[in-house]
């Protein structure tokens, strides 16, 4: 029996507690038995990004401690998958530690972002799921460009029945986001959003979908204060929502 | 992961010490309508081209692998490559100087020019020489240095500074371009022709007259180059225009200053770069002129010719075993081209001749991270990683901005700040998942307080930061956490 964890992240369990929800139950759906270690905490990324590397490496350590024993790690957010897998490397060297980088060689790869766990791992694209909705999809930048998800959450999203799903234009343009850059840089932040909001707004979609709440957060700001008329909602819920169940 | 700060920085230049930090400088320039006009629609045309002449060679990647190989090959033997560069150098008759940094390689070329007696030089387009403000230099020595590269010219007579690598004046519109001509090229030399309308074919021709009685007076010619090749002692420049192989071929004496980075070790590499640059950079199949030269020929050309190997900095770049990657950089301007953070503040928020995402890193590390512009270069960025993804040396441009952003945080530590202070009580926070459960139960209580509020519009500093033009979410009634262990039980 392969025993699964779900790695919530700290952000979602905090703030965005229906997205680990739905993960939940969609991989319990697919007939995976998850887990939820309660000793996760957080990975550490915005530690690393803003430069706190000495504030990081204790998350390196816990992550390991946690998830170690487990054959996969499931998680609802690419920039989190990212962080384990691209930059925890990196870390474990600073620290100095050999055992710890051998650690982080060892579960790292056991990490998946949920479209990539649903599509490569569990080998479905028709995850059940009826969501009839417009609705446009987000690539967020380290899904697609440090995880390389391709296009494992549009195969997802298009066996959805009853939605309409339309293309972003400029899709894959960074929504300006960027964690800490989101408030140091606020002013080139909300000008990269603005644009991004433009072009979600242009799709007449009525929710735009990303896997990752915190770039659904800072998107949804802006349509919210704009008025938009147009709601975000994480991959996990859209696939999660069912005929009878709608999230 | 820290550097070792073996080798000395570059100084910053009067041109940028006391400048105010990125987000100051973007912040000004966002509201640039006809600036962010110009840099939207010559960056998604130029990005275009690019995917177009890099989507039709079928090994890319292979071209990319060897690149990066290369240029580390000559990293991890750079003296080695440089001493064979100056013998080979030497013996096709080309004099060789070395200059540590900016204010050497400044000495060097006005000697060498005065020695010439003349007062006025003519200048290919080069990165080397804007780093080391040689124009400025030559200047106080009172010799004139035209810059012939059409968009240098724009900058030049405009007293403005570039904004980007491959097209400083990328910033200008041609509007701007022809009242700069109008009012300026009279000063410098033969004036723009009464009749000259703002069409780039009367702008380009203005520019042909001007710069002609330049290219036939002038006796000495100052160029950078693209490349140095180890075991011919030959260097390479690549353009678009001609102008550069006018101040290349019709001078009596030509001066090249020469990053030590630049240095390719073998003949055979050039083809890979030759594949690389052009379509990374103008995304052209290939450059209308590469100019070769190996020393002087009888007869030909230039009868003298001088190499100035310049380090100013990136030995100190060296010394980091993360940020030398940054030294693998042919100065194509993609990363800049694709980056949005570049494409809406511009280039001089960048603080340096170096902008967009290269610049961000190239230059703290060339000039270290005490000046507060330099500091903030390695967070002005999303990470969101095109800049790797076009990248034809494939220098992880999001993990050095990382690295540096790690070295800015440990040379300030000891001092407070409230980031630092945020950042310590979330470690401390997150350090214990009793404590993180704890505050968990803060936040639905806040949730509560809050009585059914969907978004906040408004929030105390530093949250304003946020809500000034994002509404914030709000807490939920139930963590994820507690959801869990009312639906799934205590787990281990």
């Amino acid at each position: 029996m392969t025993r699964v964890a779900l790695f919530a992240t700290c952000f979602n369990d905090a703030m965005w507690p229906g997205t680990p929800i739905a993960t939940v139950t969609l991989l319990e759906r697919l007939g995976v038995e998850v887990d939820f270690p309660a000793a996760q905490t957080c990975c550490g990324q915005m530690f690393t990004n803003t430069g706190y590397a000495d504030e990081a490496i204790p998350r390196v350590r816990s992550f390991v401690e946690v998830f170690g024993g487990y054959d996969a790690v499931v998680a609802p957010s690419g920039s989190c998958t990212g962080s384990v897998r691209e930059q925890y490397a990196d870390l474990a060297r600073r620290s100095g530690d050999a055992g710890l980088s051998r650690a982080v060689a060892e579960v790292a790869p056991k990490v998946y972002e949920l479209s990539e766990y649903l599509v490569d791992v569990l080998g479905v694209t028709d995850v059940g799921a009826s969501f009839p909705h417009r609705v446009t999809y987000h690539p967020t930048c380290h899904s697609l460009r440090m995880l390389h998800v391709g296009d494992r959450p549009l195969r997802l999203l298009r066996e959805v029945r009853g939605i309409d799903l339309v293309e972003l234009p400029a899709a894959t343009e960074c929504c300006g986001f960027g964690g800490t850059f989101a408030m140091k840089n606020a002013d080139v932040s909300v000008a990269m959003g603005s644009d991004k909001v433009r072009h979600i707004r242009d799709t007449g979609a009525e929710i735009v979908v990303a896997g990752d709440n915190s770039c659904l957060a800072h998107i949804g700001g802006l349509l919210g204060r704009q008025r938009a008329g147009v709601r975000t909602m994480h991959l996990a819920e859209v696939l999660a929502s069912t005929a009878e169940a709608s999230a | 992961m820290s550097a070792r700060h073996t080798g000395p920085v570059a100084a910053t230049t009067p041109t940028f010490i006391g400048m105010p930090k990125f987000p100051a400088l973007a912040r000004e320039a966002l509201g640039n309508t006809q600036q962010r006009r110009n840099l939207a629609f010559a960056t998604q045309t130029i990005r275009g081209k690019r995917a177009a002449v890099v989507g039709e060679v079928g090994d890319w990647e292979a071209l990319r692998l060897n690149g990066a190989a290369v240029k580390d090959e000559v990293l991890a033997h750079l003296d080695d490559y440089l001493i064979q560069l100056e013998d080979k150098l030497t013996a096709a008759g080309t004099t060789v100087h070395w200059a540590r940094d900016a204010a050497e390689a400044n000495r060097i070329v006005v000697e060498l020019v005065r020695g010439k007696g003349v007062d006025e030089v003519v200048k290919v387009k080069s990165m080397a020489t804007q780093e080391i403000e040689l124009n400025e230099a030559l200047e106080e020595a009172g010799i004139a240095a035209w810059e012939t590269d059409l968009a240098e010219l724009i900058v030049q007579l405009g007293n403005d500074r570039p904004s980007h690598i491959l097209v400083p004046a990328i910033h200008r519109g041609r509007a701007e371009i022809r009242d700069i001509f109008r009012t300026r090229m009279a000063a410098a030399g033969r004036p723009a022709p009464e009749t000259m309308t703002d069409e780039p074919a009367q702008l380009a021709e203005a520019a042909r007259l001007h710069l002609r009685e330049k290219f036939l007076r002038a006796k000495v010619g100052i160029s950078g180059a693209n490349f140095a090749i180890a075991d011919t002692g030959t260097l390479v420049v690549l353009e678009s225009e001609g102008n550069g192989r006018m101040c290349l071929t019709l001078p009596e004496t030509l001066i090249s200053v020469v990053g030590i980075e630049k240095v390719l070790p073998t003949w055979e590499d050039l083809g890979t770069f030759l594949q690389l640059l052009p379509r990374s950079s103008t995304g052209e199949r290939m450059n209308p002129y590469t100019s070769i030269w190996t020393g002087p020929a009888d007869g030909d050309g230039p009868q003298e010719t001088h190499v100035v190997l310049v380090d100013n900095g990136r030995t100190h770049v060296l010394a980091d075993p993360v940020g030398r990657q940054a030294l693998r950089c042919i100065r194509c301007s993609a990363c800049l081209n694709v980056c949005p953070v570049y494409e809406r503040a511009g280039g001089h928020a960048y603080g340096s001749v170096y902008p967009g995402p290269i610049g961000a890193v190239l230059t703290p590390q060339l000039r270290g991270i005490d000046n507060p512009i330099d500091a903030s270069l390695p967070y002005a960025s999303s990470l969101c990683g095109a800049c790797f993804e076009v990248c034809p040396v494939r220098i992880d441009i999001p993990r050095l901005l990382v690295n540096l952003r790690t070295q800015v945080v440990d040379a300030h530590r000891g001092r407070p700040s409230a980031e630092g202070l945020a950042m310590k009580s979330a470690a401390w926070m997150f350090a214990e998942p009793g404590r993180w459960a704890s505050m968990q139960k803060g936040i639905t209580a806040s949730s509560k307080l809050l009585r059914g509020k969907r978004t906040l519009q408004h929030l105390p500093w530093p949250g304003s930061v946020w809500t000034d033009a994002r509404n914030a979410p709000v807490p939920p009634r139930e963590t994820f956490r507690q959801w869990w262990q009312r639906t799934h039980g205590e787990s281990r």
